[in-house]
């Protein structure tokens, strides 16, 4: 690096180091991104319904699930320990789970949930366990109280991400 | 930005911002904290545990925050060689990794009751224990730096390095599928109910306050250690002697 420019037409040793860092910069910041987008099937933590129509796993393999509870579809078999019922995706999707055990607090119809199992050849997804997952909203349980109306309008200008 | 590069202008103006950034924060947080946690409702799903949002939120924030300071500092002094910006990333280290810590506990303490685990190795976790063994790394190159004469332009490379994990964790939860909620928070729209917004961004801004101070504070100790070091050394040299007894440490 030239400590002083004699003809002017070279850069500073400032703004040479400059172009430098920020090529770097710009250089490490794409590669970067491109490895993560190439990561983005390969790090997704589990599988949408749509994405397990179209593209399963083999029968067998842990895999997670992860979606939405339908609503009316959880239901208590014979057994009275295994429950049952409907993950849905983004579209019309729907895989069917079974599930033996202790589900979390937050389990509920209609909200996110992640299954942890594997498929069975018949398309039901049998689940060695259950994660449930908050969605962004953070409401207050005063605003349960409200009129339906009230609560579209208020969903409606909170809804962020998916669904 | 070089009217600060005179360690003693730079004096003047954190002797009295330190104090105020200090009190100023731990009241504004602390206040908010104590909204939090006994004024604000309990949240339609998760009950009780929502509380633990005013923690872990301003956390995860100045962690992140802590990164980029460095990134910033690295920068600058890497291309203007300004030569109170190495001084500044080290000082952002240790608050930042502190930061990242507590979010991680909280955010593993919040877990247990809302999705029924501890820790998954979904992308928005990983990718923040990643910035924390970044820190660590970050805080380790800064000390040899320091002690053992290693050049002060490492640190500041991989300070900017690093930056690449700062996108990656702010976009994780959009990129992949995960087990962590998308951004409550986006540009002009919030998914949070006023009802926590409100004591929410009192506790981003109280806690980002004392960020600042405790940056300015260690920023001035650094400046003290090596103001100390070059009069012990100036002391040896006029004093052969006595150089000789005591010894440079």
């Amino acid at each position: 690096m030239s400590a002083v420019s004699p003809s002017g037409s070279r850069l500073k040793p400032k703004h040479q180091r400059l172009v430098l860092v920020v090529l770097a910069l710009v250089a490490l910041i794409a590669a970067g991104l491109l490895a993560a987008y190439a990561l983005r099937n390969q790090a997704s933590y589990f599988y949408l319904p749509e994405q397990m129509r179209d593209d399963p796993p083999a029968i067998g393999q842990a895999v997670r699930l992860g979606g939405m509870v339908e609503d009316g579809s959880l239901r208590t078999l014979g057994d009275g320990v295994t429950i049952a019922f409907n993950v849905t995706g983004l579209d019309n999707s729907v895989v069917p789970v079974r599930f033996s055990g202790i589900v979390p607090d937050l389990f509920v119809e209609g909200s996110g949930v992640v299954a942890e199992g594997t498929l069975r050849a018949d398309g039901t997804f049998v689940a060695d366990n259950l994660l449930a997952k908050h969605d962004e909203n953070y409401v207050p349980r005063e605003l349960q109280e409200m009129t339906e109306h009230q609560a579209a309008e208020m969903a409606e200008e909170t809804m962020v991400g998916i669904r | 930005m070089h009217g600060f590069a005179n360690p003693k202008r730079f004096l003047s103006l954190a002797t009295w911002l330190t104090p105020l950034l200090l009190v100023g924060g731990l009241l504004i947080a602390g206040g908010a904290l104590a909204w939090g946690l006994l004024f604000v409702p309990p949240d339609r799903l998760m009950g009780e545990t929502v509380r633990i949002l005013f923690l872990h939120v301003p956390a995860a924030w100045l962690g992140m925050g802590g990164w980029t300071a460095i990134a910033i500092s690295s920068l600058a002094f890497l291309v203007w060689r300004h030569p109170l910006a190495a001084l500044a990333a080290r000082a952002a280290a240790v608050p930042g990794a502190a930061f990242t810590a507590i979010c991680l506990a909280t955010g593993s303490i919040w877990g247990r009751p809302t999705w029924g685990t501890w820790w998954v190795w979904d992308g928005r976790l990983t990718s923040m224990l990643v910035l924390l063994f970044l820190f660590f790394a970050y805080i380790a190159l800064a000390q040899a730096a320091e002690r053992e004469g290693v050049s002060e332009r490492i640190p500041a490379i991989f300070g900017l390095l690093g930056a690449v994990n700062i996108p990656i964790i702010n976009r994780s939860v959009v990129w992949w599928n995960s087990l962590h909620q998308p951004p409550s928070l986006t540009m002009g729209k919030s998914a949070i109910d006023a009802a926590f917004l409100v004591p929410l961004l009192f506790a981003v801004l109280g806690f980002s306050l004392l960020f600042g101070g405790v940056v300015l504070a260690r920023m001035r100790a650094l400046l003290a250690d090596r103001q100390a070091e070059a009069r012990l050394r100036r002391k040896a040299m006029e004093a052969p002697a006595f150089g000789q007894v005591r010894g440079v440490s």
